[in-house]
């Protein structure tokens, strides 16, 4: 009887529920759990005089990792992050506004304009400001032509650039979280405001600011956590002084030959991300406008 | 008692859409005045441009004899109710209805007893720390009405507040509106559809339509005199015949409808052989069943309708046209499907000029303005 009925069970519930979720999950797990836990596998792993992966556990890479030199890479990285963020809520905001406000049918166009460099690759992107910024680029060639400068000005290999560089490619993640929040506000509640006696900045400060601020939330965690890990845009306008976390990765599995050591610092992002991710949760985010 | 309302000539055009035309109203202090109609005929606009959430494409808006057609809302001593109740949802009761008082910069000792008295007057005790999402629809009307009426605005205006409400809260709301209204003196302007509503609360109704005042005046005057055709089918149920006016005697018209002759009240701007239109409420209609002086109508008996303290009557005429008449019950009847004469008591019926007189008059004002 009992077996009779769990083999209706596995019929009924069991088999479908293994045919169709079985292999989504069977491909999450070899193409993402596999991969971590074998990035986790070789941060405990050591290397021997050839540059060959050894598997002999050790806490050596986490050790080396606490090296002031390393500290201060972390501590720039951060500092990057933070400035894109704020640059880009600067930016991003009151542009989300005008564009979840107009009611004209620019509206669509302003969105375009932020959903089509999206669609297109940020390396490419990237290097299309190299030769606009360059040394005989074409910003240096107007200035010069205008006369405004006599020598080209070096604008890149700076830490500014790398933060414009970021801000640049990182920018729509901002705009679309703060976009859908803008546009789900009430306009009643805005007209509520005023009828009350809120001049304009007041109704920005109570009404506008902590109604949207989820979309603030949402965007700055979309825009620093990337940010950490963009390597290609300090490698390509940035100089010395611009490396964030994703560079050091990129050096020990490219030029360094150290992948446990590599291994160490990805996972040490992937702590850094989760942390900030637990904050916004901690905070009342909502995990569905991050899109997890 | 003065004016503290005045629009004078005021329209508003949204693209190729007149939707208020030369409106001109003025509201007294202290009364309760409903501007009344079907969507769309520009009642809701014209709040909002009192407001000054809408500019007027022409004219001229006076609060307490004072120009604000270009004043923004929060310059302006008036505060609106909203339909949709747009209480600030992260924001507390408390902090809700606080709000005018705290951008007024009022000191917080005061802002605190006022909130207090404010939602003991709305029977909201208690409810200082909730939020908005956790009160019903009645407990948040009254927050929006409290948190506008905090601010002691001599203007109120109430875009169909009770809209959303289930039909026992509205009656026990529009009681406590009214009451409130007498207790703290205040101007009411009150937009609605609802005829019985703007019946039951007004001391005046501006019958709205297609962007035009048809009638202001009191709900007894708007029932029993209505000054349009509109107005008549609008509010309440009415009994319409049109025809032509063949004869005028010592004030008392004979007018010759498809059906017949009939007799009516002819006030003195009615002229002979003018189209116009008679509207006589069912309950001041009347059938015999021997003909009646005056009174050309004859009819067959359709149907007869309990309704608890009346019957209603339906009788149609040759032409097909059904009469909705009155009756208490507990009178006899001809039976179903027998002759019988429709007439009413000649001050009974009121004449209205026909509808094209009003609209070439509409559009003489539209010339103007």
């Amino acid at each position: 009887m009992a077996g009779k009925r769990s083999k209706h069970e596995f019929r009924a519930n069991t088999l479908p529920a293994l045919l169709t979720v079985g292999p989504v999950t069977l491909v999450m797990v070899l193409l993402i759990a596999v991969p971590l836990i074998y990035v986790a596998v070789m941060s405990f792993c050591s290397i021997d005089e050839f540059y060959n992966v050894t598997f002999d556990f050790t806490l050596e890479n986490y050790v080396r990792l606490a090296n002031t030199d390393y500290l201060k890479i972390y501590a720039q990285s951060l500092i990057i992050a933070f400035l894109t963020t704020i640059i880009c809520i600067l930016i991003g905001y009151p542009f989300s506004y005008i564009i979840a406000r107009t009611k004209s049918r620019k509206k669509r166009i302003l969105y375009m304009l932020v959903i089509i460099p999206f669609w297109t690759n940020s390396l490419i992107r990237i290097y299309g400001w190299r030769t606009f910024l360059g040394s005989s680029g074409l910003l240096n060639a107007l200035l010069i032509k205008l006369k405004i400068v006599s020598e080209p000005i070096e604008f890149l290999y700076k830490q500014g650039t790398t933060i414009l560089g970021m801000v640049y490619c990182l920018i729509p993640f901002m705009i679309l979280p703060l976009y859908t929040a803008i546009e789900k506000l009430d306009g009643s509640l805005l007209e509520a405001s005023s009828d009350l006696g809120a001049k304009p900045v007041n109704t920005f400060i109570e009404v506008i600011l902590p109604l949207t601020s989820g979309g603030i939330f949402s965007g700055s965690l979309m825009v620093f956590i990337p940010c950490l890990g963009y390597f290609f845009v300090s490698d390509i306008l940035g100089g010395g002084n611009s490396d964030v976390i994703g560079n050091l990765i990129e050096r020990q599995f490219q030029s360094g030959n150290n992948w446990p050591l590599g291994a160490a610092l990805s996972i040490i992002l992937i702590i850094v991300t989760l942390i900030l991710v637990k904050i916004y949760q901690k905070l009342g985010g909502d995990m569905d406008s991050l899109g997890v | 008692m003065g004016k503290i309302v005045e629009i004078e000539g005021v329209n508003k055009i949204y693209g190729s859409n007149h939707v208020v035309r030369n409106l001109n109203l003025s509201v007294e202090e202290g009364e309760f005045l409903t501007l009344l109609g079907s969507s769309g005929c520009g009642k809701t606009t014209t709040l909002r441009m009192i407001a000054g959430f809408e500019e007027p494409t022409s004219g001229s808006i006076m609060v307490e004899g004072e120009r604000v057609e270009d004043k923004e809302p929060f310059e302006r001593n008036v505060n609106t109710v909203f339909q949709s109740y747009a209480l600030f949802p992260h924001k507390t009761i408390y902090d809700n209805i606080a709000y005018g008082l705290k951008m007024k910069k009022v000191p917080k000792d005061e802002i605190k007893s006022r909130v207090l008295e404010m939602m003991d007057m709305v029977q909201l005790n208690g409810f200082e720390k909730r939020y908005p999402s956790q009160l019903s629809g009645g407990q948040k009307q009254r927050v929006a009405i409290a948190r506008a009426l905090i601010n002691r605005p001599r203007v109120l205006l109430l875009d169909e507040p009770l809209g959303a409400l289930d039909l026992k809260l509205r009656k026990q709301m529009q009681l406590e509106l009214k009451r409130l209204q007498k207790k703290l003196n205040i101007t009411f302007i009150y937009v609605t559809h609802d005829q019985e509503e703007a019946l039951t609360m007004s001391d005046r109704i501006a019958v709205m339509h297609d962007g035009i005042i048809d009638q202001l005046a009191s709900p007894a005057e708007i029932y029993e005199h209505p000054a349009t055709k509109f107005v008549a089918t609008f509010i309440g149920e009415t009994n319409i015949y049109d025809g032509c006016i063949t004869s005028i005697t010592d004030g008392v018209a004979t007018m010759t409808l498809e059906n017949g002759a009939v007799t009516v009240n002819a006030p003195e701007d009615f002229s002979l052989l003018e189209y116009a239109t008679i509207s006589v409420r069912p309950e001041k209609m009347k059938f015999s069943t021997s003909p009646v002086e005056g009174f050309e109508l004859v009819a067959q008996v359709k149907d007869y309708i309990y309704v608890g303290s009346v019957l209603k009557c339906v009788v149609s005429l040759p032409n097909g046209n059904e009469l909705k008449i009155e009756r208490l019950a507990g009178q006899e009847l001809p039976p179903v499907g027998s002759k019988c004469y429709p007439y009413w008591n000649v001050d009974d019926a009121v004449l209205i000029h026909n509808e094209s007189h009003y609209i070439f008059e509409a559009l003489n004002n539209i010339k103007l303005a």
